[in-house]
């Protein structure tokens, strides 16, 4: 299991009679951006939950970053960055407070926090708004920003739960340069989204129905294999058979 | 979980806790409301109850009709007028005048001495005083005759200091741990218990809560940062602050107020401790159950504050309330800490008197502690 930064196998979790995540099986290599597709309800946040260390699956295997899911979540989670579709800074913080607080929160050494913070600051081009609130600045600022704290650790996997909900687009592309910069440095990129352009960045997409992974392969492929030239067909003709109503 | 963490990484750990506590101090220190009710609540507390809500009686307004005018009626007067109970208006003209007065509340309490009240002294049968008071507020109306019949009393003593009366029985009254009546010294252990429950309870649970709807607390969960260290770093600042309100509420009653420590203060100090710890249990456990600001702190005002006022005893006596009411005051943590403050601090008892208080309290602490990081583990999964 060289190389696989995350791997599945059967991975299932089950609620009672109800499996939200149903014998899910991939495989997602070191540096790539994988993309995690599927409506609402389909069990991709149960699914990232898992590989999170946020809770146990019922039956199947996993590790992430080579790290079993059942034994090792301290160290899974001291391996990987997060990031929700929620806005995830202190908005009373400084943006300098709030690199340093979640720069602490994972134990990065105070020096380390003052050269890098100085750097990213720099690179978002936010030197004026370093010692300004957060709370003030604007929502495509704020998601950049917070990208740049989830990955400031150097995680060797980043999750992004719906990162760029609510953004505008200049914006998203912006984001997603941020992201393929991430993955060139090496970081694996693990990515959910509603948005279809989105989901042809991505090296590979799984698309979920009803707690199964139905279709795991790169755009193109998945475009040649439905016949479709956009992402938005492929994603449709899959997802209109599920029973599952969205929530 | 792994305690036995290597010095390294209990290093990292400690750092990890101190960065929290620290961003923990930035959301208060920047918030206009978290501020004004951690220090202005108690200042403008401290003075409500201590000024505006006192119960004693003071500055109370009388007026006379002396319709004898002679050197007895005059002293009578006199004696009156110089006790810092009453005002004295002017002189009333007739028994519609009284009513009138009454009504528009300048003043609560008539005194009519009938005419020849100085030769009727000497006569058997005595001189006759009518004293009508204004019973809308029967408090007052009982404690202003009080005052007025011990003057006259009084006066009456000094008449015959060689008591002609064979058989006469004088009551010497003490009122023991608070002789000059002073109505604060009573509310001062009840505001600090309800002080507490506000910035603990309320300010507590509301900060978890708010990291809920944030989504800043998935954040935390994700991160190597453990669960329960979350609880730790969020207790803990409250912990700090809750002391110097502490120390703040003694300052104010001591030289504000002129209230004496007669106990131990270190003794006052640690079961301040230990019931700010049960109020931090409380807190976290609201939080744990509640998603929303609103409702975290709805529970604490209404489930908490409410019981506080009335089950503890400072506002309304225990002893008078219907038994049911007895029996639930009995899960009331503030009710124990009430008593033990009262008891150290203004009776100057020690350990040995509150011991029983403490344990109860401990117990509640340790009780409420072990279910909210229960329920908070839970959550979790």
């Amino acid at each position: 299991m060289e190389n696989k930064a995350i791997v599945c196998k059967e991975l299932t979790k089950q609620f009672g009679d109800f499996k939200a995540v149903d014998k899910i099986s991939f495989e997602v290599s070191e540096g790539e951006i994988f993309g995690f597709l599927g409506a609402n309800g389909a069990g991709k946040t149960t699914a990232m939950r898992i590989l999170c260390g946020l809770s146990y699956p019922t039956s199947g295997e996993a590790s992430v970053a080579g790290f079993d899911v059942y034994k090792q979540q301290e160290k899974i989670k001291k391996n990987i960055g997060y990031m929700s579709q929620k806005f995830s800074l202190y908005d009373n913080l400084t943006i300098l407070e709030n690199i340093e607080f979640y720069g602490g929160v994972y134990g990065v050494s105070r020096p380390e926090i003052k050269e890098r913070s100085t750097e990213l600051v720099k690179m978002l081009g936010l030197e004026k708004e370093a010692k300004k609130l957060v709370g003030g600045l604007p929502l495509g600022w704020k998601q950049k920003l917070a990208f740049s704290v989830a990955v400031f650790h150097r995680p060797k996997i980043v999750f992004l739960d719906e990162p760029t909900g609510g953004v505008d687009p200049i914006t998203r592309r912006q984001f997603w340069d941020m992201i393929y910069e991430a993955a060139a440095s090496g970081i694996t990129v693990f990515v959910t989204t509603h948005y279809m352009d989105e989901a042809e960045y991505c090296n590979r997409i799984s698309i979920m129905v009803d707690g199964r992974v139905e279709a795991i392969d790169s755009p193109a492929e998945l475009k040649k294999r439905f016949n479709t030239t956009s992402m938005d067909e492929v994603f449709y003709e899959l997802a209109r058979n599920a029973q599952r109503a969205a929530d | 979980m792994n305690w036995h963490a290597t010095p390294k990484e209990q290093q990292i750990n400690m750092k990890r806790l101190l960065a929290f506590i620290k961003k923990e101090f930035y959301h208060v220190f920047r918030d206009k409301r978290t501020l004004l009710i951690l220090f202005g609540l108690p200042i403008a507390q401290i003075i409500l109850f201590g000024f505006a809500l006192s119960s004693e009686v003071k500055n109370i307004g009388i007026a006379f009709q002396d319709n004898s005018h002679d050197i007895h009626t005059e002293k009578i007067i006199a004696k009156i007028q110089s006790s810092s109970y009453f005002n004295v208006e002017n002189p009333i003209l007739n028994y519609k005048d009284i009513e009138n007065r009454f009504k528009d509340g300048s003043i609560k309490c008539a005194v009519i001495f009938s005419s020849n009240f100085g030769s009727d002294l000497q006569r058997p049968g005595g001189a006759k005083i009518q004293v009508i008071a204004d019973a809308s507020d029967p408090n007052t109306a009982t404690i202003v005759t009080n005052y007025l019949t011990a003057i006259v009393n009084d006066y009456q003593q000094q008449l015959n200091p060689t008591a002609k009366l064979n058989y006469q029985i004088i009551p010497e009254l003490r009122q023991l741990y608070n002789e000059q009546q002073n109505g604060s010294l009573n509310f001062i252990p009840g505001v600090i218990a309800l002080i507490f429950m506000i910035v603990s309870t309320a300010l507590t649970s509301v900060s978890v809560v708010r990291e809920k709807e944030l989504g800043t607390m998935e954040i935390l969960l994700v991160s190597p940062f453990k669960p329960i260290m979350v609880l730790i770093a969020k207790a803990i600042p409250y912990l700090v602050l809750s002391l110097i309100n502490f120390i703040l509420i003694l300052f104010l009653s001591v030289y504000l107020l002129h209230v004496e420590i007669k106990g131990s203060f270190l003794l006052l100090f640690a079961e301040s401790i230990l019931f700010i710890i049960t109020c931090l249990s409380l807190g976290l456990l609201i939080s744990n159950v509640t998603d929303s600001q609103q409702t975290a702190m709805l529970i604490s005002m209404m489930g908490m504050m409410l019981p506080t006022l009335i089950l503890t005893g400072f506002m309304f006596p225990l002893e008078n309330m219907p038994w049911i009411f007895r029996v639930i005051s009995h899960a009331v943590p503030s009710r124990y800490y009430y008593s033990i403050v009262k008891s150290v601090m203004l009776k100057g008892l020690g350990f040995e008197f509150v011991w029983k208080e403490t344990l109860i309290l401990a117990g509640m602490a340790a009780f409420l502690l072990t279910i909210a990081l229960k329920k908070f583990k839970i959550r979790l999964s």
